[in-house]
C-alpha cells in the first residue's frame, strides 16, 4: 500500500524519470534482444503509469515540484488534461513500435548495437514525455535536446540499410539544434523581462511587461518550435530522416516526435502567451493559419509525386501537421480539441502505415517503392490489408478513426464561420485519395512477379494492433474526444496554477 | 545609430554579430564540419546573450553575507548556460561522429559531392527498376503470344 502510495504520488516524475534512467541500463546489457525485452517491459510500465496518471487529482491538474523545490523557483512538471492525452498517446504508441521493432532491427541494425539502439530508443522516448510533463521553459529546451539528440542518432542507424541515412541525420541534427536555439533565445527575452522559467508564472507576468522584447521572444520561440514540429516551410529535414530512418524508427517517430512539438506550440500560445491574446491572435491569423493551408497543400501535392514510399508517408505527415496547426490556428475550444484529436489519430494512422511500408521493405529485400511493390497487396495479405485500413483512415473514411478527426475538424472550423477554409479542408482530404490511389492500384490490381515473400507475425502482430485501434477509435471515438476535450481546455484554461496540487 | 546604445549594450552587439555570422556559415558553407563550426558559433552567441542579461554593472558572486551591502549578479542565467553548454558540446560531438561516418561512407564531407553522390546512386537505381519493368513487360508480351 505504501509502495503504490508512493507510485500514485510521484507519477508525472515516474512517467519521465523511468524510460530515461532504464535506457543507461539496457544500454550497457550485453545481449540485444535481452536489452530490447527490458525496454519492451519498461514502455509497458510507462504506458502503465500514464494511464493511472489520468485519475489522479480527480482529474485537476496535479502541480509536481522535482526535488521538493515549490514552483516557480523549481522545475515544475504538470499533470493537466493536455499532459495526460499527451503522455498516453506517446507511451502507447511506444509500446507498440518497441514490439515491432523486434524483427525490424535485426533486419536493419548491426546486432552489437541492439542494445545501444534501444538506449537511444528509450531516451528519444523519455525526452519527448519530459516534452509534454514539463512545466519550466528552460527544462523544455532540455527535454527537447535529449529527444532530439537521441533520435538523430536512431535516424543514423538507417545506414546499415542505406548511407544517405547519415547525411539525412546530420541535417536534422543541424537544423534542429538551430530550431532549440532560437527556442532558448526567446525564453531570454521572456526571461529578461519578467525573471521567470515557470510557465504559469511567465503566463501572468508576461502582460505586465515591455512589449517589444515580449513579441520578439514569442516570435524566436514560435520559430524554433515551428522547425521542430515540421510545420511547412522549415520541414524540409522531415522527408530525408523519416525516410532513411529504419523502418522501426520511422514509425516511433513519425507517431510521437513531430506531435510532442506541435503541443508545445499550443503550450506557448494558450498557455505561456495566454495573457496576451492580441498578439497570439496576429500571429496565429496572419502567420500560422496561411501556412498550415500551404502545409496541406504542399505536403499532399509533393506526396502524389513521391515515388518512394517511406518519403511519401513523410510528405502526407507534412500535410496532416498542417491540419493539426490549422485547428490550432483557429484557436476557439472545438477547434482545439479537434487538433488534440487529429493528434491522437494521426498517430495510429501514421505509425502503422511506417510499419506496413517497413514490412515489406523487410520482405522483398530493398527500399518500399511504387515499382517494388507491384502485387504485393496478394503476395502479403495481412500487411497490405492492415494497410488499407491505416489509409482508409489517413483519407478519412466513416469508420475508422481518420474520419472522426475530420469530421471534428470541419465542424469546429464551420463553428468558426469559416466556410473557405472548410472547402479547403474538403479539397486537400479529396486530394490526399490520389496519392493512396496510386499505391492501392500496383499493390492489389497488378500481378505479383518476384520471389516468394513470407509474412512475420512479429512485424504484422504490432501492425494490426494499430490497425485495430483505427477502426475501434473510429466506432467508438468517445475516450479520444473526452481526453481532446480536457486537454483543450486545460491548455487554454491557464490551469497551470503555481504549485495547484500541492 | 545612437552612438549611446554602442556604449551601453555593445555585448548585445557582439551577440547578434556572432549570432549572424554562426547563422550565416551554417547556410553556406558546403564543408560539413565548417558548418558545425558555424552552428557552435551560433550557439555561443546565445551563451553570451544569457550571460550578460545576468551580469550587473559592479555585482559580484552572489554568496550571501549580512554583514557587507553587495550587489550581487544574477546566478540564475550563468546556471541555465551551464546546462546549455553542456547541449551545445553534445550537439558538436554528435555531430563530429557523423562526420566521421560520411567520411567512411561517402570518401567525402563537402556537400555538393556529397549530394552528387547520392544523385548518382538514385539515377541508378531508378535505371535499374524501369529496365526491370521494361524487361517484364516485354516478357509479358512474350506470354501474350
Amino acid at each position: 500500500m505504501i509502495v503504490s502510495n508512493l507510485i500514485i504520488s510521484n507519477l508525472p516524475a515516474l512517467i519521465v524519470a523511468t524510460p530515461l534512467i532504464m535506457s543507461a541500463i539496457v544500454a550497457l546489457l550485453p545481449s540485444g534482444k535481452l536489452a530490447w525485452f527490458v525496454t519492451l517491459l519498461t514502455s509497458l510500465a510507462v504506458f502503465v503509469f500514464s494511464l493511472m496518471n489520468l485519475t489522479t487529482g480527480d482529474g485537476n491538474p496535479v502541480s509536481y515540484a522535482l526535488g521538493g523545490w515549490p514552483p516557480p523557483w523549481g522545475i515544475e512538471f504538470i499533470s493537466d488534461g493536455a499532459s495526460r492525452l499527451m503522455a498516453i498517446i506517446i507511451a502507447g504508441l511506444s509500446v507498440v513500435s518497441t514490439l515491432y521493432a523486434k524483427a525490424l532491427f535485426e533486419l536493419e541494425i548491426h546486432p552489437s548495437d541492439h542494445a545501444r539502439a534501444v538506449g537511444a530508443w528509450l531516451l528519444t522516448m523519455g525526452g519527448l514525455l519530459g516534452l509534454v510533463m514539463t512545466a519550466d521553459a528552460f527544462n523544455l529546451f532540455v527535454f527537447l535536446e535529449i529527444s532530439a539528440l537521441s533520435a538523430v542518432t536512431l535516424v543514423a542507424m538507417g545506414v546499415g540499410v542505406d548511407r544517405r541515412a547519415l547525411v539525412a541525420a546530420y541535417n536534422y541534427l543541424i537544423i534542429g539544434a538551430i530550431g532549440a536555439t532560437f527556442y532558448v533565445i526567446g525564453v531570454g527575452f521572456c526571461y529578461a523581462v519578467t525573471g521567470t522559467l515557470n510557465m504559469a508564472d511567465l503566463a501572468q507576468r508576461l502582460p505586465d511587461s515591455t512589449l517589444a522584447p515580449v513579441f520578439v521572444g514569442l516570435a524566436f520561440m514560435v520559430t524554433g518550435i515551428m522547425v521542430k514540429a515540421a510545420a511547412f516551410p522549415v520541414h524540409m529535414w522531415l522527408p530525408a530522416a523519416y525516410g532513411y530512418a529504419p523502418s522501426a524508427v520511422s514509425s516511433l517517430l513519425s507517431a510521437i516526435a513531430t506531435k510532442a512539438a506541435i503541443y508545445v506550440l499550443a503550450r506557448i500560445f494558450f498557455t505561456i502567451f495566454s495573457g496576451l491574446p492580441d498578439v497570439t491572435g496576429l500571429i496565429l491569423k496572419w502567420v500560422l493559419l496561411p501556412l498550415s493551408i500551404m502545409a496541406m497543400f504542399g505536403g499532399t501535392i509533393l506526396a502524389i509525386y513521391e515515388k518512394d514510399l517511406k518519403k511519401l508517408l513523410a510528405q502526407s505527415s507534412i500535410a496532416q501537421i498542417g491540419y493539426i496547426t490549422l485547428a490550432f490556428s483557429i484557436a476557439t475550444l472545438s477547434s482545439i480539441s479537434a487538433g488534440f484529436i487529429h493528434m491522437a489519430n494521426h498517430a495510429l494512422i501514421k505509425g502503422g502505415m511506417f510499419m506496413a511500408v517497413g514490412a515489406m521493405a523487410a520482405a522483398i529485400g530493398k527500399r518500399a517503392n511504387i515499382n517494388s511493390i507491384i502485387g504485393l497487396g496478394r503476395a502479403m495479405p495481412w500487411t497490405s490489408a492492415a494497410m488499407l485500413i491505416c489509409g482508409l483512415s489517413l483519407i478519412g473514411l466513416p469508420l475508422t478513426a481518420g474520419f472522426i478527426s475530420k469530421i471534428y475538424l470541419v465542424m469546429a472550423v464551420l463553428d468558426a464561420g469559416l466556410m473557405l477554409i472548410t472547402g479547403l479542408i474538403v479539397l486537400s482530404s479529396a486530394l490526399s485519395v490520389l496519392y493512396f490511389w496510386k499505391i492501392v492500384e500496383v499493390m492489389w490490381m497488378r500481378p505479383y512477379q518476384g520471389p516468394a515473400v513470407q509474412e512475420n507475425i512479429w512485424i504484422y502482430g504490432p501492425l494490426w494492433m494499430v490497425a485495430a485501434a483505427n477502426i475501434f477509435f473510429g466506432v467508438y471515438a468517445k475516450p479520444v474526444v473526452d481526453l481532446s476535450d480536457a486537454a483543450a481546455r486545460a491548455i487554454t484554461s491557464g490551469a497551470l496554477i503555481i504549485g495547484g496540487g500541492l | 545609430m545612437d552612438s549611446n546604445i554602442i556604449a551601453t549594450h555593445w555585448n548585445y552587439l557582439v551577440v547578434i554579430a556572432l549570432m549572424l555570422i554562426g547563422l550565416y556559415m551554417v547556410m553556406s558553407r558546403l564543408n560539413l564540419v565548417k558548418k558545425l563550426i558555424g552552428l557552435a558559433i551560433f550557439q555561443t552567441a546565445l551563451f553570451l546573450f544569457y550571460i550578460s542579461l545576468g551580469k550587473l554593472a559592479g555585482g559580484t558572486a552572489p554568496i550571501i553575507d549580512a554583514s557587507q551591502n553587495y550587489t550581487y549578479s544574477n546566478p540564475l542565467p550563468h546556471v541555465l548556460i551551464l546546462t546549455a553548454i553542456v547541449v551545445g558540446v553534445a550537439t558538436t560531438a554528435l555531430g563530429l561522429a557523423l562526420i566521421l561516418r560520411i567520411q567512411d561512407a561517402f570518401g567525402t564531407i563537402e556537400e555538393d559531392e556529397i549530394l552528387a553522390a547520392k544523385d548518382a546512386e538514385y539515377k541508378d537505381a531508378a535505371a535499374k527498376d524501369a529496365n526491370r519493368q521494361f524487361n517484364d513487360q516485354q516478357n509479358n508480351k512474350g506470354d501474350g503470344k
